[in-house]
């Protein structure tokens, strides 16, 4: 049986050559292969992993709980020393109400976290689905579709979350999740609609119609895994993004409320005190900053290595 | 104008000499050109002619100094014009060169000609900013020039712009462009692949008549052995970005001695002959980041020995005593059939 | 005839131009294909040849039903393809397949060649002895390594892929293969490959090609029968050497002889056509050629000529008797082997 494969083998080399180039597989190995060599990918990776475990297991850095042991007395007391190694047992000092600064940083990444990625799993999700329709399908539903996103592009997004969040006092994380995923969705669905477009016509999907394929397969087997690269990279950026968002609104006092602990609440609270104890402020903004800019650049990586004439 | 000193008798027109350009990619170098040469005489036609990764349009762009730097860089050899060395000038010097000695058209004439200005008017600018003419006469000449390639009623349609004239008449507003400092060398690169045969036709007589009116030098490179035929004095045949065959036209047609040019001969097929037997050439041109080691052409070659051809390097050697020379050990085995 | 495999009767697709985005209003029509009728036998080559915009595209469309027409039939074993019902249509699939024009973007990137050459199976059901199985063996017939199936398209050199797509639109079967311009992306030496693989499936497994391409010399090599199209019609229709050989329209001929041919020491000047193809949008009353043509006279601008065997010397026009040894439908007022230039 190895004898005839053998002498096939040999003859398929030697009438179409025998390279094959390099051993590499689909785009996203080879795009996996170039980001393995970029430092701002590791950089940026480990400090979202370092967040990630923040929200997922503060356990692991403080023994106290949320707006736990906390003591008035102790209220905006200076860490000893700015040196957090160096501070003994309260590194980063008490807040505003004398809780232990350090562990209400810890249990502030939850928050945060969790919005930016309900809200752009929500608005992921709606947009795969709406443009994909709308792409693929054309003509009274691609209008229908573009229409109600360009309403909800006309709504400026700020002043939409914010009319809507005081109208409704009492919302917790996922309430506000939810407001702004079905805020958020337009600016995605539109690319992806356009992804689909562009691969819609594409000649493999032309030669899948004439093999026989139907809607569905032509959908999922030849115009998502091509359409869908942007809009993954775009979704990654965009959690960070949803996350200063998520602090602006905290800040101006119409996100989350006490007793839920997020960085930007704790960024809203120092601003009154900042001017005689900066390091209220200081420290949630180092960790929200390096979260938002940590996602901002994976998401660059991630679009650099997707794109092959950059390579 | 530059000042170039009277090159002495004997001097071609062009000279290209062990031109070397690599690509440096992200993880990997592409050697694109690997000690090309070849030469140019006045008045003369000469194709180049390759398929697609052979350096052919690389090399040209390297000529005219339009790569782009990074990720193309010359790494080698010599370009001279009339004797004067191109490569080591600084870029402004080399742009005294570019357009008024040695000009050059593009397969995808849309894309060269900017879609925001009147054809008349980019005509116009070449003479504006290299001649210092007067707008007025600028203008003149540019409807002179579009008569020139026969464009018709050429004075409105000046007014138009690239999107308005067909594939055939953008090929030769881009002609008209090229002409407008009268060149003393044109590089055709592939000026006719994306044009249909009728149009094409037309593109070629009128690369001809200009050539025959104005004296200049003619490159003309392309992959199509049939247009080559038709209008070149002679052929330098290029393969992994090396020169491996160069011969008079007939010559080269009647008695080719590289196995590649045998190899393309005889595969292609031609509308005179009926029922031609072709006999295609074994796999496909090489990757030009792992070029063969060798002769580049030996994996795809019926005539390759396991003695010399995966070792040694063919230089290219006059093996006729007439000025054809192939980069082949066994040249006069392929001349003797 | 009751050997043709495929019959097209007086195909035409009009596709409207449109102005507006809201209020959308049709504003003209090109004329892709404009009456197109031709027959394709068993076991036969028909080169379709034509430059661009002469409709050829559309027409391999239409005849894949990727298309509907605007009018006329095409008719598949003497079952009109535009009555078939969707399931009808799937099972049609199977018997008319298609090789596209560009191996670089006709195979879908992020799939192996395994999945890519299987799709069909996927599709219409697995075959006897399993996909795997099957898919190997198509490799293998189309000359690639069958232990490539995990790798993916762009690991592969353009003629690999083209022998990829022709895998492909082999594995159900097929009895009709439309080739859009298979080898025309290829370079010089890999054509050749491919034309001469063609040539052997057609052989091995008695397949029925209709060929469309720009190119002249390869139309001859490959076709048994060629139909030369301008402007969404055909001019000329005949054997490979009548058309080759013994043009009788004039449109014909100035193809022909343009074409460039790798032979330095063949003589004779090309008949280099005036202008360009007019728009399909507008083609020229009567005789769409007759803005280019140096025979054009006062009657081809009135009456359209037909695709038809003419008397020699021409109908109505008894000038130079003409010598047409090789009669064949040929749709000029004045078709002649001779060339005569006015």
């Amino acid at each position: 049986m190895s004898e005839p494969i053998t002498t096939t083998d040999t003859l398929a080399v030697a009438q179409t050559g025998s390279e094959v180039s390099g051993a590499s597989a689909s785009l996203w190995s080879d795009a996996w292969r170039a980001l393995r060599r970029r430092v701002v990918f590791w950089l940026s990776v480990a400090i979202l992993l370092f967040m990630g475990l923040l929200a997922v297991f503060p356990s692991l850095f403080t023994d106290r709980g949320v707006n736990d042991r906390c003591d008035v007395r102790f209220a905006k007391h200076t860490p000893s020393s700015w040196n957090p190694f160096g501070a003994g047992g309260h590194p980063f000092g008490f807040d505003t109400h004398g809780c232990d600064y350090w562990a209400q940083i810890v249990h502030g990444a939850r928050a945060p976290m969790i919005v930016g990625f309900v809200v752009t799993g929500i608005a992921l999700t709606l947009s795969i689905t709406l443009g994909s329709l709308s792409g693929y399908f054309g003509r009274w539903l691609d209008a229908l579709i573009s229409r109600i996103t360009d309403i909800f592009f006309g709504l400026p997004l700020v002043l939409g979350a914010l009319v809507i969040l005081t109208a409704f006092p009492d919302h917790g994380v996922w309430t506000m999740s939810l407001v702004l995923g079905v805020l958020w969705w337009p600016t995605m669905t539109r690319l992806m609609r356009g992804q689909v477009l562009s691969v819609r016509d594409a000649d493999y999907v032309q030669a899948a119609r004439m093999l026989g394929a139907g809607d569905l397969r032509i959908m999922v087997r030849h115009i998502l895994p091509n359409a869908v690269a942007p809009v993954f990279v775009y979704a990654m950026l965009n959690v960070g993004v949803v996350i200063g968002y998520e602090a602006t609104l905290d800040y101006l006092g119409v996100g989350l409320q006490y007793p839920t602990v997020s960085w930007g609440l704790q960024l809203s609270q120092a601003q009154d005190v900042f001017t005689d104890h900066p390091y209220l402020l200081i420290y949630p903004a180092v960790l929200l900053t390096a979260t938002v800019l940590s996602f901002l650049l994976l998401g660059d990586a991630v679009r650099d290595a997707l794109d092959p004439k950059l390579r | 104008m530059t000042n170039t000193t009277d090159p002495a008798p004997g001097t071609p027109l062009l000279q290209v000499e062990d031109l070397r350009v690599e690509f440096r990619m992200r993880g990997s170098t592409v050697n694109a050109v690997n000690g090309l040469s070849y030469t140019l005489a006045e008045g003369e036609t000469l194709a180049i002619l390759g398929e697609s990764g052979s350096g052919k349009s690389v090399s040209a762009q390297a000529v005219m100094g339009i790569l782009d730097t990074p990720p193309a860089y010359v790494t080698g050899g010599a370009v001279r014009f009339r004797g004067t060395e191109l490569l080591g000038l600084p870029e402004k010097k080399r742009r005294t060169y570019r357009g008024a000695h040695i000009a050059m058209i593009f397969q995808d004439a849309l894309s060269a000609l900017n879609p925001v200005h009147r054809v008349g008017d980019q005509i116009a600018e070449m003479l504006l900013v290299h001649r210092g003419m007067s707008r007025g006469d600028a203008r003149k000449r540019a409807i002179e020039l579009m008569e020139r390639v026969r464009i018709p009623s050429a004075g409105s349609r000046a007014n138009d712009y690239p999107h308005q004239f067909s594939g055939g008449m953008r090929q030769r507003v881009m002609i008209a462009m090229a002409l407008a400092l009268e060149p003393d060398v044109l590089i055709a690169d592939e000026p006719t692949t994306a044009l249909d045969v009728t149009v094409q036709a037309q593109i070629m007589k009128l690369l001809r008549d200009l050539q025959d009116e104005m004296a200049m030098g003619l490159i003309l490179i392309t992959h199509d052995l049939g247009v080559v035929a038709d209008v070149a004095d002679r052929i330098v045949v290029m393969y992994a970005g090396r020169v491996v065959e160069q011969a008079e036209v007939r010559e080269l047609y009647a008695r080719p001695a590289h196995p590649y040019t045998e190899g393309l001969l005889a595969s292609v097929p031609r509308v005179d002959v009926r029922d031609r037997a072709l006999t295609p050439i074994k796999g496909s041109p090489p990757n030009l980041a792992a070029i063969p080691s060798g002769c580049p052409f030996h994996p795809r070659c019926p005539r390759a020995r396991e003695e010399r051809c995966p070792d040694e390097v063919p230089a290219l050697r006059d093996v006729t005593g007439t000025g054809h020379g192939s980069a082949c050990h066994y040249a006069e085995e392929v001349l003797g059939g | 005839m009751a050997d043709e495999i495929l019959q097209v009767e007086n195909l035409v697709k009009h596709f409207p131009l449109t102005q507006g985005i809201v209020f959308k209003r049709q504003v003209g029509q090109v004329k892709a294909v404009d009456g197109v009728s031709f027959g394709l036998r068993k076991g036969e080559t028909l080169g379709l040849v034509g430059e661009s915009g002469c409709g050829k595209s559309t027409l391999a469309k239409l005849l894949m039903a990727l298309e509907r027409p605007t009018s006329g039939s095409v008719r598949f074993e003497d079952q009109d393809v535009f009555a078939l019902s969707r399931a009808e249509l799937r099972r049609l699939r199977r018997r008319v397949q298609m090789v596209l024009q560009d191996p670089y973007t006709s195979l879908n990137p992020r799939m192996t060649v395994g999945d890519i050459v299987g799709e069909p199976f996927a599709i219409h059901g697995d075959p006897e002895g399993g996909r795997r199985r099957r898919v190997r063996e198509l490799l293998e017939v189309v000359g690639l390594d069958p232990d490539h199936v995990n790798r993916y398209p762009h690991q592969f050199s353009g003629g690999q892929r083209q022998r990829i797509g022709i895998a492909r639109a082999l594995a159900l079967r097929p009895d009709v293969i439309i080739c859009d311009e298979p080898v025309s992306a290829l370079d010089v030496s890999v054509q050749a490959q491919v034309m001469n693989l063609l040539a052997d499936l057609q052989k091995e497994f008695g397949l029925s090609y209709v060929f469309i391409a720009h190119d002249l010399a390869v139309v001859r090599h490959i076709s048994d029968r060629v139909a030369v199209m301008y402007l969404g019609k055909i001019v000329e229709l005949g054997d490979e050497e009548q058309i080759y050989d013994h043009p009788t329209h004039p449109y014909t001929q100035a193809l022909l002889s343009a074409v460039p041919v790798p032979d330095p020491t063949r003589q004779g000047t090309p008949i280099v056509l005036e202008g360009d193809v007019p728009s399909p949008t507008n083609p020229p009353s009567g005789c769409r050629f007759r803005t280019r043509c140096w025979k054009a006279r006062d009657v081809c601008a009135t009456d359209e000529p037909l695709l038809q065997v003419r008397a020699p010397g021409g109908a109505g026009d008894g000038e130079d008797g003409g010598t047409s040894g090789s009669p064949h439908p040929s749709a000029c007022h004045f078709a002649d082997e001779k060339i005569v230039r006015g």
